[in-house]
């Protein structure tokens, strides 16, 4: 299958780069080629956010890509960043807390993952992320949530893998509360 | 794995006796990841020391190669440019070591994202006297853990420093690593190894003073006489997609790994694009570039720099075809669309 290439942003401290690693390391489980390329630099909790992931059955060329097939948006500065480089066709997942205005493009699939508002429903900030991860692996084909499992326990330290099972079930929660905006 | 982190799992792995290291970013996870590790207790007894500053820590690589130890330091850009004193001496000395270079913007303090403009004082000298280190630049995260162990493979052939030319990209991101078996550290030193006079040899010495002159050209011709070899034997670079070419890219490290993709936009469009990189960036390999250049109708020299390696691509391609030089400088990133339409412009002239 063609690699997809997947872009998610927000801000610093909303579990962005960690979200791709899990998603990076859901493919590696799968044994696809994956690249995980992170916006490093001067960047802190509140600042902005994004990575890069390219996951699928070839070798991955570049890892500084211009236009994504999947764009995950989190916040503000992202949607007006990055709501044109999905490629024709391709999606765009978004969390409307926060965004003034929604995604407006018609020629791409649009899907709304209201993930702040379940997090503080489930009352713990932290799995944020794994809910955003749940809504964006319903409607991700290169990539199958039955290695998630796996990634998780690879991406987490030791000593948090007692917590894998409430990010599990913060992640299908995200599959649940996946609403389509928008489909071609 | 992270780039980074796959140079410090190589360096254990692959039997390195000492790691000495200052932070800097993007190259701190070389450092974190071994002190994390803890080699020295848990693993292979590798020391990992975090010395008080680059220069220190280049010395400190300096006396543990005159023991005749397979001994690391890394550090970017700016840290680099502190270590050259001390590689200098280490190249005067004849020593073996590895150096690893996940270099950012510059020039001075400069940008701390990926920048490709050390390559002059990788390849031309860096530091004073006439002395070559070998320089490899890696473009894949395996490469970046490859290159380690064949880093000190060739230090020690040749008894020379050897440097990795990494950068920002290629040691922040992430991708997929077979790593090899540990192997165990040498127990057997050199024969030049300063471990204390027997009485069965000459005192071993490692110094790089010379009053006497003719002592000193001597020298530099035995040095000159074992960078003749390398350049003989030591050549390595990759042709990608060069058979039907037209016209060829040259780029290195993350360069490479974006153009690769420009060659598939440009292929997608009819145009035969193709690309080839040096991965010894000393010894340069001119010769097949020379060849290659023979048969097409334009070479494009791609680079993080405001043009550097360009200068060694004319050298090699004397004359055969045009050479263009594009490059983006400061750490900012060119993406595979830009590289692109500058050669369709180029194309058009």
């Amino acid at each position: 299958m063609k690699n997809e290439e997947i872009l998610i942003a927000g801000y610093g401290g909303q579990g962005v780069l960690s979200m791709g690693k899990i998603l990076a390391y859901a493919g590696l489980m799968q044994g696809k080629e994956v690249c995980w390329m992170p916006s490093y630099g001067p960047e802190m909790r509140g600042g902005t956010a994004n990575v890069t992931v390219i996951v699928g059955d070839e070798q991955v060329n570049s890892p500084i890509i211009t236009e994504y097939d999947t764009v995950v948006i989190l916040n503000k500065p992202s949607l007006d960043k990055f709501e044109k480089t999905v490629k024709p066709g391709g999606k765009l997942f978004y969390d409307s807390n926060g965004l003034p205005y929604p995604p407006s493009r018609k020629d791409i699939n649009i899907y709304h993952i209201p993930a702040a508002q379940e997090t503080v429903k489930i009352g713990n900030p932290k799995i944020f992320n794994m809910v955003v991860l749940g809504g964006l692996f319903k409607k991700l084909s290169a990539v199958d949530a039955n290695y998630v499992e796996a990634a998780l326990k690879k991406s987490l330290p030791e000593r948090a893998h007692k917590l894998i099972p409430l990010n599990l079930e913060a992640f299908y929660k995200g599959a649940d509360i996946l609403e389509v905006i928008y489909e071609l | 794995m992270k780039g980074n982190e796959a140079i410090a799992e190589a360096a254990i792995r692959c039997g390195c006796d000492a790691y000495f290291g200052y932070p800097i970013t993007p190259q701190s996870e070389i450092l974190e990841y071994l002190a994390l590790e803890d080699p020295y207790n848990k693993r292979s007894g590798m020391v990992v020391l975090q010395a008080e500053s680059e220069i220190a820590a280049i010395n400190m690589v300096y006396g543990a190669a005159g023991c005749g130890k397979k001994a690391m330091t890394s550090s970017s850009s700016p840290g680099i440019s502190l270590k050259q004193e001390g590689l200098s001496y280490i190249a005067a000395g004849e020593l073996p070591c590895l150096v690893v270079n996940v270099s950012r913007g510059g020039p001075g303090l400069g940008s701390i994202q990926p920048g490709q403009a050390d390559y002059f004082q990788s390849v031309k000298g860096g530091g004073h006297g006439d002395y070559r280190l070998i320089v490899l630049a890696p473009n894949t995260v395996q490469e970046q853990y490859d290159f380690v162990d064949l880093g000190f493979e060739l230090a020690f052939k040749y008894r020379n420093p050897v440097l990795i030319l990494s950068d920002g990209a290629i040691g922040q991101m992430m991708e997929k690593v077979v790593l090899t078996p540990q192997k165990d550290r040498s127990v057997t030193l050199p024969s030049w190894a300063t471990t204390g006079k027997t009485p069965d040899r000459e005192r071993n010495r490692i110094f790089t003073l010379n009053i006497e002159t003719d002592v000193q050209e001597n020298h530099n011709r035995k040095l000159q006489a074992k960078y003749k070899v390398v350049e003989e034997n030591e050549i390595r670079y990759q042709e990608f997609k060069t058979d039907d070419a037209e016209y060829i890219i040259v780029a290195y490290g993350i360069s490479s790994r974006i153009c690769m993709k420009t060659i598939q936009l440009a292929r997608e469009k009819g145009i035969k694009l193709g690309m080839f990189r040096p991965i010894t960036l000393w010894p340069f390999p001119k010769q097949k570039l020379f060849e290659l250049s023979k048969n097409v109708k334009g070479i494009f020299a791609v680079e993080h720099s405001c043009g550097q390696m360009v200068e060694d691509v004319e050298l090699a391609v004397k004359n055969n075809t045009p050479v263009k030089f594009y490059g983006r400088s400061g750490g900012v990133i060119m993406t595979p669309q830009e590289v692109l339409l500058f050669i369709e412009s180029e194309m058009n002239k």
